[in-house]
């Protein structure tokens, strides 16, 4: 009688959190109602063009003409949304009204920027496929250590470490070799991680801080000491942009998707590589239920050390590939500490995406465009200082975190050392 | 989970009180063989890195002697480590605070940066006001607004359970963003300049020199006596009062401590906030003493290093102490080294990096030194 007491309670209780939760969505989502409305008005009359094609594209598309009056559509839709939440609060719509308010007020926001000039959107997409790369990689780099419950903090050094082997190796042995010496290296890191962690039970977020503390000494100081008198060691090729014939000459997706360069095609494929191994092979149901429950796991006979290693290096590699997309992918050069905390955003891509690695590509084309934007900003000249959009993602990623709005739930050993008995 | 207690319980009990028996040879190990060890494995590594990317081996003899002449051959070196050490400590030691209290706060980095900032609007804001009053005052600013930044990820750990580490991460990257507007506001930039940086601390907001009455190039400050205020004052909150009772309570055994009544809220919030604090200070500290305003990136990854700090001085306020003086001395030495034997001062941060390994994973030294131990020793926690 009493567990049937405790289990009504505890419904009851998860209820409460579940109306709590949405009542929060459905006042942000108002927030953001009045947010359109006030601030980004733009009166009815103008028009925000956006150019489709290129004047050099194959298939040749009409501007997108959008009228002012889409702002006041989009607040309605955003109020309505709110208000669904906030009296009805179905725990199944929140993440969806939450989707579809964020998407409501990213294009309000462009409308109510371009509004009595035109921008294009195409180039823009690509800019933001292009940036979404190195932290696409790191999240799913993310995913894959957390999945087997190893918090992995050394992304930063990781994707350091690529970048630094990448160029060097790149430099001396051509593009290809050097984009197999980054993505190793990123390997081999991802296996020191697991040594410390796994067998050495080091406390896994100082193991992470120390392996970027180590990577960022290293790379500075051989950048400072060899580089700076040794110019050919750092100096590789860029992998070029394939395009892909046909698909690339569609409209809009076309370039974003179809003409970029291997580290594109590469995070894709992995992406879908990795989501398929996950969630639809006997190795990735292993592999999480080591991150779930480890000692169940081990008591069924998955070798939980072993595991933990494998996917830590997994990740490693992940991370070194991305890494070498600063170099081998972009500039063809190291500077020091050139990932610049993009480690770090991935980080937050990872736990945006909530644990997927589907969620963390999606999430790092939202930290993506918000980064390509900030740079378009500039050319056209909003009153919104563009530092305030480049935190956009910290905040969100610090809201999402403290489950404001819908929760994310990391694996339940997430963190924790396990100790074979 | 551990309602049964198995045999494995019993066993950990019965070490444990063994070692409870031998806690003096056990701290010693800890506190001082460990750190030697690791500082000594660090710097043989240093040397064959350097070794590594064709240094040869007269070089590498004169940069360590540049090292040590570097951080405590002259006066200059000296004043040189002490003044490298202030923020250093200062930011280490709330750090180390939190530790105790069960907090991974990686965001001294992003709590200097405000504090710093706030000392230096706060100090340029009120030029009329006397020496020592505004130089405290806007000590002050720099500890308020520290403090407020960290509670943030405090008040969000406590009400909701969002990890530090995520939220403090996301602090700095917000904080950097935030540093690049504030120092661009017309009230703020310095006149005349097109890149962010504040007007300049008025001399009477500024920590006075120690030193330069023997010769005006020494950088020593004031903020020297606020480090050892500051390290008698935490050693004295942690280990003499009922808060930091809480505190390490907390830290070691959460659930007991929500049992004897202990708020794991309080804790939580009062544990950031005196860590951002004690960070905020050295912002200050470094703005008030050293750089005289502020711009982008002034911590030059202050933060980050005091977490190593924290780590090596095993979270005591006398052990961030002596951890900071050998960073300061490192720091002070590099330059020197980076002068005299054309070594890049970046070798330091390899060193440092190397030393925090070992002391996090003393199963690692033991394996490394397994002299100096005793032979039945087992991996301490890091």
């Amino acid at each position: 009688m009493s567990a049937a007491t405790t289990n009504q309670t505890a419904e009851e209780k998860l209820d409460s959190v579940q109306n709590r939760r949405a009542r929060i969505t459905g006042i942000v989502l108002i927030l953001l109602a009045l947010l359109v409305l006030f601030v980004l008005d733009v009166a009815p009359g103008e028009v925000a063009t956006f150019k489709l094609t290129g004047p050099r594209d194959a298939i040749k598309v009409p501007n997108l003409v959008v009228p002012g009056a889409f702002n006041l559509v989009a607040a309605a839709l955003l109020a309505f949304l709110g208000m669904r939440q906030f009296l009805r609060g179905g725990g199944r719509w929140s993440s969806l009204s939450i989707g579809i308010g964020l998407a409501l007020v990213v294009l309000a926001f462009l409308v109510w920027a371009t509004a009595g000039k035109s921008f294009s959107l195409t180039g823009m997409l690509q800019a933001t496929m292009v940036r979404a790369v190195p932290i696409a990689l790191g999240g799913l780099a993310g995913v894959l250590s957390e999945r087997v419950a190893v918090i992995n903090i050394a992304i930063e050094g990781m994707l350091l470490a690529g970048a630094f082997t990448g160029a060097l190796i790149g430099s001396l042995l051509g593009g290809w070799i050097g984009l197999a010496a980054a993505v190793l290296v990123g390997g081999m890191f991802g296996m020191i991680l697991a040594a410390l962690v796994v067998t050495f039970r080091m406390d896994q977020i100082i193991a992470g801080v120390v392996i970027n503390l180590f990577v960022l000494g290293v790379t500075s100081y051989v950048t400072s000491q060899v580089f700076a008198e040794h110019r050919y060691l750092n100096n590789a090729q860029v992998f070029r942009a394939w395009k892909i014939p046909f698909l690339s000459d569609i409209p809009v997706i076309g370039p974003m998707l179809f003409n970029q360069n291997l580290f594109v095609y590469g995070a894709l494929v992995l992406v879908a590589v990795a989501t398929y191994y996950l969630f639809h092979t006997k190795g990735g149901l292993r592999a999480r239920a080591v991150g779930e429950h480890p000692r169940a796991a081990d008591t069924l006979g998955i070798d939980v050390y072993w595991t933990r290693y494998l996917h830590v290096t997994l990740a490693g590699m992940v991370a070194g590939f991305g890494g070498a997309w600063f170099t081998l992918g972009f500039v063809g050069r190291f500077d020091e500490n050139m990932t610049n905390g993009r480690g770090f955003i991935g980080l937050a891509a990872m736990i945006f995406g909530r644990w997927h690695p589907v969620g963390a590509l999606a999430a790092a084309l939202v930290f993506g465009f918000a980064d390509s934007l900030q740079q378009k900003l500039a050319l056209l000249n909003t009153p919104i200082p563009s530092e305030f959009l480049a935190m956009a993602p910290y905040i969100a990623t610090i809201i999402v975190v403290a489950g404001l709005i819908g929760k994310a739930r990391p694996p339940a050993a997430d963190g924790q050392p396990y100790v074979k008995e | 989970m551990s309602t049964s207690i198995g045999k494995r319980e019993l066993n950990d009990a019965a070490r444990d009180l063994l070692t409870r028996t031998q806690r003096g040879r056990a701290d010693f190990e800890d506190l001082v063989v460990v750190p030697i060890f690791a500082v000594i494995a660090a710097l043989i590594l240093g040397a064959l890195i350097m070794l590594a990317t064709g240094v040869d081996l007269a070089t590498i003899g004169k940069s360590f002697v540049a090292l040590a002449v570097g951080s405590v051959g002259s006066l200059n070196a000296i004043s040189e480590t002490l003044t490298a050490a202030i923020p250093l400590v200062l930011a280490g030691l709330g750090l180390g605070l939190g530790f105790r209290a069960g907090l991974f706060n990686i965001g001294a980095e992003g709590q200097l940066l405000m504090g710093g900032t706030a000392a230096a609007i706060f100090a340029f804001s009120f030029p009329g006001l006397p020496f020592p009053l505004l130089m405290l005052l806007s000590l002050v600013a720099g500890a308020v607004v520290g403090a407020f930044y960290a509670s943030i990820a405090g008040i969000l750990k406590a009400t909701t359970g969002a990890h530090e580490v995520i939220s403090t991460i996301m602090l700095n990257l917000t904080s950097y963003q935030i540093l690049n507007y504030l120092l661009r506001q017309p009230y703020i930039q310095k006149e005349g300049r097109a890149d962010p940086i504040s007007k300049s601390v008025p001399d009477a907001g500024q920590l006075p020199l120690l030193l330069d009455w023997v010769d005006p190039n020494l950088r020593l400050h004031a903020g020297l006596f606020l480090m050892l205020i500051a390290v008698a004052f935490v050693w004295w909150l942690l280990f003499r009062s009922k808060a930091g009772f809480a505190f390490r309570a907390s830290g070691a055994n959460p659930d007991a401590a929500r049992y004897a009544g202990m708020k794991s809220g309080f804790v939580i919030v009062s544990a950031m906030a005196t860590a951002g604090a004690l960070a905020g200070l050295a912002g200050a500290a470094q703005v008030q003493g050293v750089l005289e305003r502020a711009s982008p990136g002034f911590s030059a990854g202050i933060g980050f290093d005091a977490i190593a700090l924290a780590l090596l001085g095993r979270s005591h306020p006398v052990g961030i102490l002596f951890a900071g003086l050998l960073f300061g001395g490192l720091e002070a030495g590099g330059r020197q080294m980076q002068v005299d034997a054309g070594v890049s001062i970046d070798l330091i941060g390899i060193i440092q990096a190397l030393i925090i390994v070992f002391i996090a994973a003393p199963l690692l030294v033991r394996a490394i030194f397994p002299w100096g131990f005793r032979k039945d020793a087992k991996g301490g926690s890091a």
